[in-house]
């Protein structure tokens, strides 16, 4: 549909760009209602703030601990993310390599568990981490990850092994590389494609869960961004002023990735949709 | 080093085992061992921390189907994944096709629409909350705008409303770049042909376009299916599973008789009941799309 711009076009767009006013609309009314007092936001929530003051902030950030919120679900996200990719990556590759009836158990047995819902397996896996003893730790959380997300992350790896050619590690192999080295220096790093697709769908999936930490985390200091809003939006009933700001800097996080890395995430989820 | 060929078999073995085995050990602790325990649990009568507990049979299970409240959070999440599914891919196409169009701020676009889905949705159903339990009412009460002047969250069809409204808001823009990769599959010059034979706006969406982006249909309802059946962090946020009860997915119901009503075994049970609702579902899906892409 090569058409010329014309004015049918055009007002197709500006619909387009009134839907997306809409769109961004309730970000920035929390965004410009953060920087009022709460009598303020109360009597007139559409207006200007009278004069900017960040008070709302430092009084959100410390209330609600936010550097170490950020840093718990920072380090949740990338330890999580990391050990998917290493243990994905690695299974996958064997799966696809040795062809025996031991990898097509294990590769069918895994896809299998990809239709099973989280909600399943919220209440016994909690029953699970309570006989490990790692209920309310960080490392518990990340070992669930690791568990959860790795059948997808699999299933892509496999998907893309199938498509390399075993030329170059039997070359590294033959040249004296051990099975390792060949893995690590010669194939990991041609799967670099969908290694940013695993590691993009799995930092977002992680960084905003919500589930896993609500079941998980019962002490304050261990709590992620998600949870602690959860908290937060709770206890500061009719405090509107400390919510949007709460509320700011819990979606500020997730939007400065996104418009970092825009191209990357809607190509990675895109592509991370279509081959699971 | 390992000469013999038994011992090299064997130095193989170990190689796939330390490759494979952390994934397999994974999946069995975190995934199929509780899959175990849950059904295992189902069948007894444990409120989670009781030493003992018996075996009860499908007493669970009985309770279950012939109770009002979980029978109505399986229709409620049946009725909004219809809605949600249609909702998503309706818009989710029609943006995307128009997203496909020589825009001059389609990359634009397409960023904003896309947008809402790198929020978290709890924090997401939070921002809403304000918006439509406080900010709305106070636009109707200022504006006179009869509307608005009641907290749409405190009544079932307008709570129902609002939970659509906020998840197609969050949602859209995801299955819209799903169906915007199959359009770009789509060849231009077989639609300019096909508009140079005289062939109708319709006749180009019925007989190119929609038979060329199956794949992406079948992706995207299965997503939408599984998403939407799957529904907690709103119904948590947004509307507390309020008023009275009447927007409480099945995960939230589990959610709430495990860890608040203390009652393991019978959320147990309903979380192998609600399996097996998402997976028939998602195999007749399977099924039924397959069957089509054959036909084509």
């Amino acid at each position: 549909m090569k058409k010329e711009y014309n004015i049918a076009i055009f007002s197709i767009e500006v619909i387009l760009i009134i839907l997306a006013c809409f769109v961004v609309f309730p970000i920035v009314l929390i965004f410009i209602n953060s920087f009022k007092t709460n009598g303020e936001i109360l009597t007139n929530m559409v207006s200007l703030p009278e004069n900017i003051s960040i008070i709302n902030y430092v009084e959100a950030v410390s209330r609600m601990d936010f550097p170490r919120k950020f840093l718990n679900t920072v380090a949740i996200s990338v330890f999580s993310v990391a050990g998917i990719i290493l243990f994905a990556s690695m299974a996958a590759y064997k799966i696809i390599r040795v062809k025996s009836k031991v990898s097509s158990v294990i590769y069918y047995g895994i896809l299998f568990t990809m239709a099973i819902p989280f909600q399943v397996l919220m209440v016994p896996v909690v029953i699970v981490a309570r006989e490990m003893h790692i209920v309310n730790t960080m490392q518990g959380m990340i070992f669930m990850y690791w568990g959860f997300l790795l059948p997808m992350a699999l299933f892509l790896y496999c998907g893309f092994i199938k498509g390399v050619p075993r030329d170059l590690e039997e070359a590294a192999m033959i040249d004296g590389c051990g099975q390792f080295r060949a893995f690590f220096y010669v194939v990991f790093p041609i799967l670099k494609p969908i290694t940013a697709t695993v590691a993009i769908i799995n930092i977002l999936g992680v960084f905003n869960d919500f589930m896993l930490p609500l079941v998980m985390i019962s002490s304050e200091k261990l709590k992620t961004i998600q949870l602690s809003m959860s908290v937060f939006y709770g206890t500061y009933v009719n405090r509107w002023d400390l919510i949007m700001a709460a509320l700011v800097l819990s979606i500020l996080p997730a939007l400065v990735f996104f418009l970092l890395f825009q191209k990357q995430i809607i190509k990675g989820m895109a592509d991370g949709a279509v081959k699971g | 080093m390992l000469r013999n060929k038994g011992s090299l078999k064997t130095k193989n073995w170990l190689v796939y085992a330390v490759f494979v085995g952390p994934a397999v050990l994974l999946c069995i602790l975190f995934i199929f061992l509780p899959l175990v325990i849950g059904v295992y649990y189902s069948l007894r009568d444990w409120n989670g921390i009781s030493v003992s507990s018996n075996f009860v049979g499908i007493q669970n299970y009985v309770k279950a189907l012939t109770d009002d409240k979980f029978i109505g959070t399986i229709g409620f999440t049946l009725k909004y994944a219809v809605v949600m599914v249609i909702g998503y891919n309706v818009f989710g196409l029609a943006l995307a096709m128009i997203l496909n169009m020589k825009l001059k701020l389609r990359g634009i676009l397409r960023a904003v629409y896309f947008m809402p889905i790198v929020i978290g949705t709890s924090t997401v159903g939070y921002l809403w909350n304000f918006i439509i339990g406080t900010f709305l009412p106070f636009i109707g009460k200022t504006f006179g705008i009869g509307f608005f002047e009641r907290n749409w969250l405190a009544y079932p069809e307008t709570a129902f409303l609002s939970l659509v409204i906020v998840s197609l808001w969050q949602g859209t823009g995801y299955y819209m770049i799903i169906y915007l990769a199959g359009l770009q599959s789509v060849p231009s010059d077989l639609l300019e042909a096909a508009q140079i034979d005289g062939a109708g706006l319709k006749d180009r969406f019925f007989k190119i376009i929609f038979p060329l982006i199956r794949p992406s249909v079948t992706v995207c309802l299965f997503l939408s299916i599984v998403n939407s059946l799957k529904s907690f962090d709103l119904n948590y946020s947004l509307t507390s599973g309020g008023p009275y009860g009447t927007t409480q997915t099945i995960a939230y119901r589990i959610f709430l008789d495990a860890f608040d009503a203390d009652q393991l075994s019978y959320a147990s049970a309903e979380a192998v009941i609600f399996s097996l609702i998402v997976g028939v579902i998602a195999i007749i899906q399977v099924k039924a799309s397959r069957k089509k892409e054959v036909e084509m």
